[in-house]
């Protein structure tokens, strides 16, 4: 027992003295010697101590010799990264190139409904889909946002920068109606657009975007709502001019029926006059919305400012017809465990 | 026997009464059969030995009734009236089955019907409206969502993704002709400014016969020089991009350089006097294509 409480002594001195690779081999020694060998030992001289950071049971002492271990890897690390710079600097231009390094964009699993620029079905189906009247100019959107019952006051001035956003929106209030009698009305009113915006402990987290004349109809969560004002460093709130449109990303043919979905809400002739662009990229299923006004300095150079509202979508489903949650038939419905299952999966 | 004054006494406030539910303002009873719910003498069932109540039972409401004869024999205590679903005769019925009774329970009685048969209308209304469906979230599944959401976020690079899209719609000439800028125009008439070599005049020759025939209007009075203090080699600059901005976008409409100078000039003279001077003094230096677009990307 007094070796032990020795070794211990011992043990605690050298760690003070911070000799890190005496310490793992007294360590090991030590526990070897305290502890009952739970873990099985291999032919002592050539391995290694099994020994792990995990083992030590005082959380002060165990924290610090994690630390020390970050310390060295990353000294490790440091070393071999200026080797290697080292060495791609003396063989100049016979260097191999550099790795690139993967990503999730990079190892995305293959869709086999990514679009081909030049396929022709999808050509074929875009000419003759529900969005094809607004693509060739026959229809301008008219937008109705609207929200679920008794609104909030964040969502209220949600609905009220969207509205600013998009052209031609109106905002209604939504006093208890049901979608179901919203929808012929709005059909009646030519409105192309219905936007309900839902609301969950005062704030909006839903939105179902609904194409009027039988159109499709999405339903989206919405997330990280930023209103105006809380937006760092931000322009003058917008004009009424058309904004651009960009649409980044969307690859399969879902996510292309959702760009469509979402590029049919503004008109088809921007005015560059006005210079605000909004944004829709999608980013491993996240589709995040900007709202920005652009400058062109010169050729090579462009300088934006964030104007307006910005928020995360994250599409759940996907309606052939319009709204109708009970016998509406599902294009597309998240279900989680598709998601889960492969992280490098992505639908849009 | 039966002793109703004796009860109340013990559990009314001495003692321990099971169904009493005591707070800061008031005491309830908890007895199913209490007309009023509140704990007092005239509405304790336990302490009265005469007592009427409504009670309701799957929509159905009922009277039900206790008299001090059938105190001995619990299991036939309480006698259940079954009540018409009409409201008027409803209340003749407990009229009249209260008849002789004391006047508190028979108006107490009438009052929690009329309570009953409201909340029964007001239920089987809402069931005709919009029922709000409470979805349950998982928490996990909420924190991972959050977590892919912020590391997308940072990989999506929005800034950059978007200026890189605008610059390309600038390039395939998206816009037209509201920005005058002429890509490469400005290189290719620094090269002619610096080297004077055969090549350039070639090139020159070349345009002066391309641009035969073709009319050019000139504005006289165009703000840019007047920015620009007698830099001779502006007026070189300008003329020379000007014709090479036609040579290169004679795909594009052909318009005339000066007029889009004056239609948008809110704009452009502040760009183009910017970045006029901005290649004054610093693009003379580079000889290169690339060395701007390096300049511009080392500044970005």
């Amino acid at each position: 027992k007094q070796q032990q409480q020795q070794q211990t002594q011992t043990h605690k001195k050298q760690k003070k003295n911070k000799k890190k690779t005496q310490q793992e081999e007294e360590d090991g020694a030590a526990q070897q010697t305290e502890q009952k060998p739970q873990r099985s030992e291999p032919a002592a001289a050539s391995f290694p101590p099994t020994f792990s950071v995990s083992e030590i049971k005082n959380k002060q002492r165990r924290h610090l010799m994690f630390m020390k271990l970050k310390q060295e890897k990353r000294k490790q690390k440091m070393q071999l990264r200026k080797k290697r710079k080292k060495e791609r600097e003396a063989l100049g231009d016979k260097a191999p190139p550099k790795e690139v390094p993967k990503t999730i964009e990079n190892q995305r699993v293959y869709d086999e409904t990514t679009v081909d620029p030049d396929d022709e079905e999808v050509a074929f189906d875009e000419g003759t889909d529900e969005f094809s009247a607004y693509f060739n100019g026959l229809t301008n959107p008219k937008v109705l946002i609207t929200t679920s019952d008794r609104p909030r006051g964040r969502t209220v001035k949600f609905c009220e920068q969207l509205a600013t956003v998009i052209p031609n929106a109106h905002v209604y209030y939504r006093r208890g109606l049901a979608l179901k009698r919203i929808i012929p009305q709005c059909v009646a009113r030519d409105f192309t657009y219905l936007m309900v915006i839902n609301e969950d402990r005062k704030v909006p987290n839903g939105l179902v975007l609904c194409h009027l004349p039988e159109g499709p109809t999405a339903h989206f969560k919405v997330s990280s709502v930023r209103l105006r004002k809380e937006m760092k460093r931000r322009g003058k709130d917008p004009t009424e001019h058309s904004p651009e449109v960009i649409l980044n990303n969307f690859s399969t043919r879902l996510g292309h029926s959702i760009g469509r979905l979402l590029a049919a809400l503004f008109p088809q002739n921007p005015h560059f006059v006005g210079r605000q662009v909004a944004t829709f990229h999608n980013q491993r299923d996240f589709i995040f919305f900007r709202f920005h006004r652009y400058i062109f300095k010169n050729e090579k150079k462009v300088g934006i400012q964030e104007l307006g509202p910005r928020f995360t979508l994250k599409l759940r489903s996907l309606q052939k017809g319009t709204f109708d949650s009970k016998f509406g038939e599902y294009e597309w419905v998240l279900k989680r465990h598709e998601m889960d299952s492969c992280r490098r999966k992505f639908q849009l | 026997m039966q002793h109703d004054e004796v009860i109340w006494d013990i559990i009314g406030n001495k003692q321990f009464c099971s169904f009493k539910v005591k707070t800061k303002s008031q005491n309830f009873c908890r007895n199913e059969y209490n007309i009023t719910g509140l704990c007092n003498r005239s509405s304790c069932p336990l302490a009265n030995s005469q007592y009427a109540t409504i009670r309701e039972e799957k929509g159905q409401c009922f009277l039900y009734m206790k008299v001090i004869e059938r105190a001995a024999f619990p299991a036939r205590m309480w006698e259940k009236v079954k009540l018409s679903k009409n409201y008027e005769k409803a209340l003749e019925q407990i009229d009249e089955n209260l008849i002789y009774w004391p006047r508190f329970i028979r108006h107490k009685c009438k009052q929690r019907f009329t309570k009953i048969t409201q909340y029964l209308i007001r239920m089987r209304k809402l069931v005709l409206k919009r029922q709000r469906k409470l979805v349950p979230l998982s928490r996990k599944v909420e924190q991972r969502e959050k977590r892919k959401e912020e590391k997308a976020l940072i990989a999506a690079q929005l800034d950059n993704a978007i200026e890189k899209e605008l610059l390309e719609r600038l390039k395939q000439g998206t816009y037209g002709d509201i920005y005058n800028f002429p890509i490469h125009a400005f290189d290719k008439a620094l090269q002619q400014q610096d080297e004077d070599s055969e090549s350039e005049s070639e090139e020159e020759d070349e345009e002066e016969d391309e641009d035969v025939g073709k009319r050019e209007f000139v504005a006289e009075e165009e703000v840019d020089e007047s920015d620009l203090s007698d830099f001779e080699d502006m007026n070189k600059l300008r003329t020379s991009s000007d014709e090479e901005e036609e040579e290169e976008e004679s795909s594009e409409e052909e318009e005339e350089m000066e007029t889009k100078g004056s239609r948008s000039k809110g704009k452009s003279p502040a760009n183009g006097a910017m970045v006029r001077k901005k290649r004054a003094y610093v693009e003379i230096e580079y000889e290169q294509d690339t060395e701007p677009a390096s300049k511009s990307r080392s500044t970005s």
